[in-house]
């Protein structure tokens, strides 16, 4: 539960009694109020999906890409506010670019994540800097396999094996969990995280959303990219299916 | 490449007389600290050769590394990939075209991250590399090297040449260096534009063979790539069968008693 931090809450340096920073705290409410997110690792690789919520009917879709490449095998999708979303794909990408200058391989997705995180950890220490109000989900494929792991506005990093920011955070997740991931190949996985995305959208509240799913596995070569045309438009409509079969209840 | 050395020489030549002379000018022309300037080549690759043919484009150039006279280097691999579309061969120093090769290495995956099903064909690689060569050039800090750059993007083939000076040309063949004096006269007189890939490979085989014969710096040891809508192969390495009996070979010394 949220509490008022009057007095504690006005700097990012500022600590409250009870050992509370309530700026980074604020900031991750601006990640909880946005689209969901959510990642999942499946036996051969990840999957991204974003439920994108259309601002206006005047978009084009397609436009205002929520999950970004940050090297040939790796993707973040980014939840919150988007241009904070977008300086920290910025910095992940010159990272993963100037580990592989220096060491001659694509960067490890475990130091990537360490990276990003330190990067957004260190926007919460000085008072002159406001921590990023996104939250990002990071998946990518390399000599370990394929990994998964999320950065919080708050510097925090794990890894996991199923992640979800945004809305719909906790009814993604628990769906998550019923799935038996490590049987799963990322063709059936992208079909799972259609219909988490579509039936944790909550048509009451929110206007429509447009579904933008990226995958990096086996079958993508470990290229990071967006989910093939043909694949997206199955799970739409997989998705779609179930939330008719879940009403008709 | 002995007369691009030579010009490259003469440029730099002039510029270093300049600033000898006039010490107190120098910090003008040199950056901060110690000037870095390419004075002369070290490792180097000879002549490429690239055809327009009519499926796309072959590209043949040997395997070796010469340092000076010396072939210090037979397993040079002067052809490479670029992007989906393009396909790279460069003459002149190896480790300006290792570096070359990680510009376009970055330029093709900074395209790729867009994600939006475009992707960078060999007119804008050609015209990348134009653009790098010739600002390097202006800084009298050049890469070293001649580079032939060729592909097919959506039916369109493409061949093109760039300098270290950055002097590019778009042709329906192209050479560098001594491919230039040997090889294209052959080019132009028996290229053409229907030519099957047998023909072309044939083609390419008769002027390096000429190149074989009569450049100093070329290796018996080169691979032929071909690069077309459906993508890109770049062969084994093999070797030239060639000719060498003669009749002014034979008895050599029949006119001059006591020489060798």
């Amino acid at each position: 539960m949220s509490s008022i931090g009057t007095g504690y809450d006005l700097s990012v340096t500022t600590f409250s009694p009870d050992g509370r920073v309530f700026q980074i705290e604020y900031a991750a409410k601006a990640v909880d109020n946005s689209g969901t997110v959510v990642g999942i690792k499946c036996k051969d690789g990840i999957v991204i999906g974003v439920e994108k919520l259309i601002a206006s009917k005047m978009m084009l879709p397609g436009s205002n890409r929520r999950i970004h490449s940050v090297h040939r095998h790796s993707g973040m999708g980014v939840a919150g506010l988007a241009a904070d979303g977008r300086q920290i794909v910025a910095r992940a990408k010159s990272e993963a670019h100037n580990y592989e200058s220096t060491y001659g391989e694509p960067i490890p997705i475990k130091e990537l994540a360490e990276r990003v995180a330190s990067y957004v950890h260190l926007c919460t220490l000085y008072w002159w800097l406001r921590p990023f109000g996104s939250g990002v989900i990071l998946g990518g494929y390399d000599r370990d396999g394929p990994q998964l792991y999320m950065v919080e506005p708050s510097g925090v990093s794990y890894r996991y094996f199923g992640a979800a920011i945004g809305k719909g955070r906790q009814a993604a997740k628990t769906e998550i969990e019923k799935l038996k991931l490590s049987d799963m190949t990322c063709r059936q996985g992208v079909i799972e995280v259609a219909k988490i995305i579509y039936g944790v959208h909550d048509e009451a509240k929110d206007k429509t959303f447009e579904l933008e799913m990226s995958w990096v596995c086996d079958e993508s070569n470990r290229q990071h990219q967006k989910v093939p045309e043909a694949l997206l438009e199955e799970a739409k409509a997989a998705a779609k299916a179930a939330l008719e079969e879940m009403d008709a209840d | 490449m002995p007369s691009e050395q030579k010009l490259g020489s003469a440029i730099v030549d002039t510029v270093f007389a300049n600033m000898v002379s006039s010490q107190n000018e120098s910090s003008l022309l040199s950056s901060e600290g110690d000037s870095q300037r390419t004075q002369y080549p070290y490792v180097t690759g000879t002549s490429v050769i690239g055809i327009k043919y009519k499926d796309g484009i072959l590209m043949a150039a040997d395997m070796g590394g010469s340092y000076g006279s010396t072939i210090r280097y037979k397993s040079v691999e002067r052809l490479k990939q670029v992007g989906k579309h393009s396909l790279i061969g460069a003459s002149g120093e190896i480790s300006d075209f290792q570096e070359i090769l990680r510009y376009l290495d970055e330029l093709i995956l900074h395209d790729s991250m867009w994600d939006d099903g475009n992707s960078l064909g060999p007119k804008e690689v050609h015209n990348y590399l134009t653009r790098v060569l010739y600002n390097r050039r202006n800084k009298f800090d050049p890469l070293w090297n001649s580079l032939v750059l060729g592909g097919v993007k959506n039916g369109q083939k493409y061949l093109g040449s760039v300098s270290m000076i950055g002097v590019h040309f778009e042709d329906d063949h192209v050479a560098t260096g001594f491919g230039n004096h040997l090889a294209r006269p052959i080019l132009r007189e028996e290229w053409r534009e229907d030519l099957t890939f047998e023909e072309g490979v044939k083609l390419l085989e008769k002027c390096m063979r000429n190149l074989l014969y009569r450049d100093r710096s070329a290796v018996n040891k080169l691979q032929i790539a071909k690069i077309t809508e459906e993508g890109l192969t770049i062969s084994q390495p093999y070797s030239l069968k060639t000719f060498w009996n003669f009749a002014a070979f034979k008895n050599p010394t029949v006119g001059a008693e006591g020489s060798w």
